[in-house]
C-alpha cells in the first residue's frame, strides 16, 4: 500500500517536472542555506574555543595604568604603577597558583639579512606553565637566566619562518633585539589565532630582567606592566579577582573612594563572552537561514492547493472507487514530504559544497556537523508534514459527488 | 431464490440551497433483487442522478432507510461507505473517469490497491479482466492513447475487479456513438446473463429496452415501474 503510493507521488510529481523542481528549489535553497550558516557558525566557535583552549585557564590579566579607565590622569603614569612586589604579593594570595610578571614592547630583531618586526615579552618561567605553553624544540629559559639577566630568547613559529625559513634551525643562533645580541634557546609551539584574533607566534620571549635592563631601559627599576595570575580553580575567579584588587589597592595606598591605578581583567571571563557571542551569531545565521526554509514550506503548500485543486476529478474517481479520507490525506501528504525531503537531499549536498567553497575561497573555518545534517533533515521532514497537512486534508475532506463533477 | 440486494424505504433527499430548502427525491421505494437488470430513466431534474448517488454510497438520504447487501447504510461512517463502494459497488461513468497518468493496469487494479491487495496478485486479476474486455494488447497505454469505446471498456474492467455484488452505471453510452453504444451495452447484457446484478441510468430508450426493468422518475418520485415484455434470461 505504501509504495504504490510512494511510486504514485513520483508519478505525480514527474508529470509536471518543472513546477516540482522550482516548489523544490525553496526548500533546497532553504536547507543549503542552513546548513551553510551553521557550518560558518560552528567553524567561528571552533576555531574561538581553540583560542580560548590556547590561551591558558582562570586567568587574570592585572594591567598597570588607568588609561582607559579615566581620562584624568595622565598617560605615561602606567609604566610605574605596578612593580615585581605586587606580582609577589598578588602570587601569595591563597586562591592563586601562580604569577608571571609580564614586560612588553615592540622591536626590530635582525639574524643575518632578515629582520622583522615583532612583539616582545618579557617574563619568567611560571609563563609558561600558566598559559599551558612550551617549546617545540629547544628549550625554556631557567629561573637562573632571570637571575642573571641573561641575553636569551624563545621565538614564536612566525617569527621563526620569517627570520630563518625552513632550511636554517634557530637553535644556538644569535639574533639583534635593537642591537644586543640575544642567543636563541627554543622555538615556541604553535599556538594559533588568540581570541582577539592576533597571531600569538608572532613574539619573542625574554627573561623579564634582561627585558627591563637591557630592552626597553626602564625608569623605575622593578616596574612591570602587566601581571598575569592563575586562579586555583574556576570557582573562585570571583573571590581571587576581589582580592587582588584589594591587595594591590592596599599596597598602593589607595583611598576607600580613590580609583585604582590598576585594572584587573578576567580573561577567562572574557573569553566565555567572547564563545558566547560567537555561539549567538552562530544561533542568528541559523535562525535567519530557517526563515527560507519556512518560506519553501510556504511554497509546497502553494502548490500542493494548487494540485489539489487540479486534481479534484482526480480525487473524485479515487473515492467513489473506494478510496477513504486517509487515503486521499496520505496520498498528497506523501507528495509534500517527498517534494520537502528530496529538497532536502539536494539542499544538504548543496549546503555543504558551498561550505567548503567558502573556506576555500575565503578561507574561514567552517565544521559541518552530523547534527546539523540530522536538524535539517528533521526540519525538512516536518515542513512536509506541516504544509503539506492542510492541503492534504482538504483533498480528504472533498465530498465525492462535487469532486466527480468538477470540471 | 432471489435475494434482496437493495432495499429502500421512504426515502427523501433535500438539498439546502441559497433559496432554502430544495427537496429532490420524495418518498423513494424500491427493491432490487440480486441478478436484476433495472434501467432508471427520467427527463434532467428529475432526480434520478441523486438517486444514483444516493444507491452508489456517494451521497447519505435526508431520510429514510436504505438497505444494501444487508447494511443499512444511514449508519455507516465515511470509512465504512468507502469500504462499501470498493468492495460492493462497481461504477461506470459517461464520462468513463479514468486516470490519465495512470497505464489501463493501473487504473484497472486501483480499486484493488483500496482493497490492501498484493500488487502481484492486483496486476493479475487486473490483466485478466482487461483480457476478457478484449483489451490484451493495450496493458500498458494510457488512456489518451485508445478509443472512447475501449475507454468504457476500461471502465467496465474497473468496476468488476472487486466482484461487487452491483454494478452501477450512469449514463454509460451518454459520450459514444451508436455503434459504440450497442458493443457496451452487450457487455452490460453479457454480465448480466452471468448472475451479475446491473443498475443502468439513461435517459434513452432503446438503451433502457436492454434491461428486464424500467424505473422511471419524474419529479422526485418513482411514476412508473414495470418488467420489459421482452421476457428476462433467468441466470
Amino acid at each position: 500500500m505504501f509504495f504504490s503510493m510512494l511510486s504514485e507521488a513520483w508519478h505525480a510529481m514527474s508529470a509536471n517536472r518543472l513546477r516540482t523542481f522550482l516548489t523544490m528549489l525553496g526548500m533546497v535553497i532553504g536547507v543549503g542555506a542552513v546548513i551553510l550558516m551553521m557550518a560558518i557558525g560552528e567553524g567561528a566557535q571552533q576555531s574561538i574555543k581553540r583560542s580560548i583552549d590556547s590561551m591558558g585557564s582562570n586567568l587574570f590579566v592585572i594591567l598597570s595604568g588607568s588609561s582607559s579607565t579615566s581620562g584624568s590622569r595622565s598617560g605615561s603614569g602606567n609604566s610605574s604603577a605596578l612593580n615585581i612586589n605586587d606580582a609577589n604579593a598578588v602570587g601569595d594570595l591563597e586562591d592563586i597558583a601562580a604569577i608571571a610578571p609580564i614586560s612588553t614592547g615592540n622591536a626590530q630583531i635582525i639574524f643575518s639579512g632578515n629582520n622583522w618586526n615583532t612583539s616582545i615579552i618579557g617574563t619568567s618561567p611560571t609563563y609558561f606553565s600558566i598559559r599551558g605553553w612550551n617549546v617545540d624544540s629547544g628549550e625554556l629559559f631557567s629561573d637562573a637566566d632571570i637571575r642573571s639577566a641573561n641575553r636569551v630568547a624563545l621565538i614564536g613559529k612566525t617569527v621563526a619562518e620569517n627570520l630563518f625559513g625552513d632550511d636554517i634551525d634557530p637553535i644556538g643562533k644569535t639574533i639583534r633585539i635593537k642591537k644586543s645580541p640575544f642567543m636563541i634557546l627554543g622555538v615556541l609551539e604553535s599556538k594559533g589565532q588568540s581570541f582577539d584574533g592576533r597571531d600569538q607566534d608572532d613574539t619573542i620571549i625574554v627573561p623579564i630582567t634582561t627585558a627591563q635592563r637591557k630592552l626597553f631601559g626602564n625608569q623605575i627599576p622593578g616596574s612591570v606592566r602587566m601581571i598575569m595570575a592563575q586562579a586555583n580553580s574556576e570557582k573562585y575567579m570571583g573571590v581571587a579577582e576581589d582580592a587582588i584588587n584589594d591587595l594591590i589597592r592596599q599596597r598602593h595606598n589607595i583611598r576607600e573612594n580613590a580609583e585604582s591605578d590598576f585594572s584587573v581583567r578576567n580573561l577567562t571571563a572574557m573569553a566565555k563572552t567572547a564563545s558566547e557571542t560567537a555561539k549567538t551569531m552562530s544561533m542568528l545565521l541559523g535562525a535567519i537561514a530557517s526563515i527560507s526554509l519556512l518560506v519553501g514550506g510556504i511554497g509546497i503548500m502553494n502548490i500542493m492547493l494548487v494540485s489539489v485543486t487540479e486534481r479534484t476529478r482526480e480525487i473524485g474517481i479515487r473515492m467513489a472507487i473506494g478510496a477513504r479520507e486517509k487515503d486521499i490525506l496520505l496520498q498528497f501528504l506523501l507528495e509534500a514530504c517527498v517534494i520537502s525531503i528530496v529538497g532536502c537531499v539536494i539542499g544538504v549536498a548543496l549546503g555543504l559544497g558551498g561550505a567548503l567553497l567558502v573556506k576555500k575561497m575565503i578561507g574561514a573555518e567552517i565544521l559541518i556537523s552530523m547534527q546539523s545534517i540530522v536538524l535539517a533533515f528533521s526540519v525538512a521532514a516536518s515542513v512536509g508534514v506541516f504544509f503539506g497537512y492542510y492541503p492534504a486534508s482538504k483533498a480528504a475532506k472533498l465530498h465525492p459527488i462535487e469532486a466527480l463533477r468538477y470540471q | 431464490m432471489t435475494k434482496k440486494v437493495i432495499e429502500i424505504q421512504g426515502l427523501y433527499k433535500d438539498y439546502n440551497t441559497a433559496a432554502g430548502v430544495f427537496p429532490v427525491l420524495k418518498d423513494v421505494n424500491l427493491t432490487i433483487d440480486h441478478g436484476d437488470y433495472v434501467a432508471i430513466m427520467g427527463p434532467s431534474g428529475s432526480g434520478k442522478s441523486t438517486f444514483m448517488n444516493i444507491l452508489g454510497c456517494l451521497d447519505r438520504p435526508t431520510k429514510g432507510e436504505y438497505i444494501l447487501d444487508g447494511h443499512s447504510v444511514k449508519s455507516l461512517s465515511s470509512n465504512e461507505l468507502a469500504k462499501l463502494r470498493n468492495k460492493t459497488i462497481g461504477f461506470v461513468f459517461q464520462g468513463f473517469n479514468l486516470l490519465a497518468r495512470s497505464t489501463l493496469v493501473e487504473n484497472v487494479s486501483l480499486p484493488l490497491v483500496y482493497a490492501e491487495d498484493q500488487k502481484e496478485l492486483r496486476t493479475k486479476i487486473a490483466k485478466n479482466i482487461l483480457e476478457r474486455m478484449g483489451l490484451g494488447n493495450y496493458f500498458d497505454s494510457k488512456p489518451s492513447q485508445i478509443s472512447g469505446g475501449q475507454q468504457q471498456r476500461v471502465a467496465i474492467a474497473r468496476a468488476l475487479v472487486n466482484q461487487p455484488r452491483i454494478i452501477l452505471a450512469d449514463e454509460p453510452t451518454g459520450n459514444l456513438d451508436s455503434k459504440t453504444s450497442d458493443e457496451i451495452m452487450k457487455i452490460f447484457d453479457e454480465l448480466n446473463q452471468i448472475g451479475n446484478t446491473i443498475i443502468i441510468v439513461t435517459h434513452e430508450n432503446d438503451i433502457a429496452d436492454h434491461a428486464s426493468r424500467q424505473v422511471r422518475f419524474l419529479d422526485g418520485k418513482i411514476v412508473e415501474d414495470r418488467r420489459n415484455k421482452k421476457e428476462k434470461v433467468e441466470a
